[in-house]
């Protein structure tokens, strides 16, 4: 099993620790809720070095990031991500992803743990002849998350730049400790918040994941694991690919048509997109609340009259709402706000209602 | 950390025998285990269990578990604090997140179970697998 840089400072913290994409990972430190409710009210910190960066260089490096993406790479100035999706010619992602454009001639791309080889190779198959170097960096960078509104104030203690003149969505190439960073004002858990990227090795990974959790005591800073990074982007609404979107399922169907760009030219998975607009979609991933305190989790069958005609997608209880939430695909005809239908929560059919989406929104 | 005056299953129920009663709950491993408690679903007064079927099923965060009676016996009573207050599970495990109680039908039934000493061992089995 893979290890982050972090794991022996975590374990010895006593997080409990899953397996997760062939990575060792804390699945949690002190409890879900609360880490959760740290992250919403106050700060949190998550060690998400399992995640990948791939590194695309070279004089057509735009270019080549237009055909494999659907989003419009062109959009971006230098110093600004991107959310966007590599996609397959059935207009399905290979994976979501963000995109950094660092400048002119490269970019990076941080794509999900359990994806980084499978986007590796995709990426390597349909290089052809740009003039591009595609590296896949992803074992030499630590990622940190760190979530939430205190999260500009912890991390400012440790770093020389401005943290609040990184807008939302923008990065700045830092130093902290004298050694160079990739800072972003982004994150996965619907607050404001920041991602810090280094390459150093453990000791430094160690120092900075402690000293951040020394400037934020004040905060009641919670480290935080897997189990609260779902929870708080489920809230949010966001996708989590190999739950909610995958190779089966496309971008349209996804909800994600605001990072398709038709105009820009072509892309792989182009056309099977437009003709899909063109047709229209069949079904659609919409949000839930389950009308009953059992939770709906991934896989449970999903009703209407008797008849199953879909399965939940991602599930869970939602500890800042204090709703049992979700999301899954219906028939397109099915998917208004207020629809009712039911799932099978082991052997009981629980009544659930189609919602407005995101679940939750940080008032800015 | 496990009381001594407790009977103990392999699925982590606890049991405290009192006369003809038992005190029924799940053990501090086993909510540690499921993590943040948020619902637990209990059986209702007056069903009759026997040995080792399930009594209610807990519901963390992350896991979905049933619960199984270490006895047969008659529900007698059940922890309605726990309807508002899953959490108390987690808080107080041996204590006040007691889950229900039966009325004992044959207590050579506890013949089957393990003492404190017996479950911590049984314990550290499962933490070195």
């Amino acid at each position: 099993m893979k290890k982050t840089r972090l794991n022996r400072i975590i374990k010895a913290s006593g997080a409990k620790m899953v397996e997760f994409a062939g990575w060792e990972m804390p699945v949690e430190f002190s409890g879900i809720i609360k880490e959760h409710l740290a992250v919403r009210e106050r700060v949190g910190i998550f060690d998400v070095s399992h995640m990948g960066e791939i590194k695309i260089t070279g004089s057509q490096a735009l270019e080549f990031i237009q055909c494999i993406t659907s989003n419009d790479a062109s959009k971006l100035s230098i110093g600004k991500v991107q959310y966007s999706s590599l996609t397959l010619p059935n207009g399905c992602p290979v994976d979501d992803l963000l995109v950094y454009k660092i400048d002119d001639k490269e970019f990076m791309l941080v794509v999900n743990a359990a994806n980084t080889d499978k986007d590796s190779n995709w990426i390597m198959k349909n290089k052809g002849k740009f003039d591009v170097e595609v590296r896949n960096e992803s074992d030499s960078w630590n990622q940190l998350a760190i979530q939430g509104p205190k999260s500009e104030e912890i991390l400012q203690k440790i770093v020389e730049t401005d943290l609040s003149k990184i807008k939302y969505y923008w990065f700045e190439k830092t130093k902290i400790f004298e050694k160079d960073c990739i800072i972003s004002r982004t994150g996965y858990t619907g607050e404001d918040g920041f991602e810090v990227y280094f390459k150093e090795d453990v000791e430094y990974a160690e120092k900075i994941w402690s000293l951040i959790l020394q400037n934020g005591k004040e905060h009641d800073i919670q480290p935080c694991g897997l189990g609260a990074r779902d929870t708080l982007r489920l809230e949010a609404r966001m996708c989590l690919y190999g739950n909610d979107i995958d190779e089966t399922t496309t971008l349209l169907e996804a909800d994600l048509e605001w990072i398709i760009k038709f105009e820009k030219g072509y892309f792989i998975g182009k056309d099977a997109l437009l003709k899909q607009k063109e047709e229209g979609i069949k079904r659609k991933l919409v949000g839930f609340e389950v009308m009953d305190k059992m939770i709906a989790r991934p896989h449970h069958p999903v009703y209407v009259d008797n008849t199953q005609i879909s399965q939940v997608n991602s599930g869970s209880y939602a500890p800042y709402l204090k709703k049992n939430i979700g999301l899954l695909y219906l028939p397109v005809k099915f998917t208004q706000v207020g629809t009712e239908f039911e799932i099978l929560i082991r052997d009981r059919k629980v009544k659930a209602i189609v919602v407005q989406t995101p679940f939750y929104k940080r008032k800015k | 950390m496990y009381p001594e005056n407790f009977y103990y299953t392999k699925d982590h129920e606890w049991i405290r025998v009192d006369g003809e009663k038992g005190v029924i709950g799940i053990t501090n491993y086993a909510q540690k285990e499921l993590g943040d408690i948020v619902y637990i679903e209990l059986p209702k007064i007056g069903r009759t269990l026997k040995f080792h079927e399930t009594i209610g099923t807990i519901e963390s965060v992350k896991a979905v578990s049933d619960i199984y009676s270490p006895v047969s016996g008659e529900i007698i009573e059940i922890n309605e604090n726990l309807k508002d207050s899953p959490e108390l599970i987690n808080n107080d495990p041996h204590g006040e997140g007691w889950i229900l109680v039966v009325k004992i039908k044959d207590k050579t039934e506890l013949k089957n179970l393990m003492s404190s000493l017996e479950y911590e061992k049984y314990l550290e089995g499962i933490v070195k697998k």
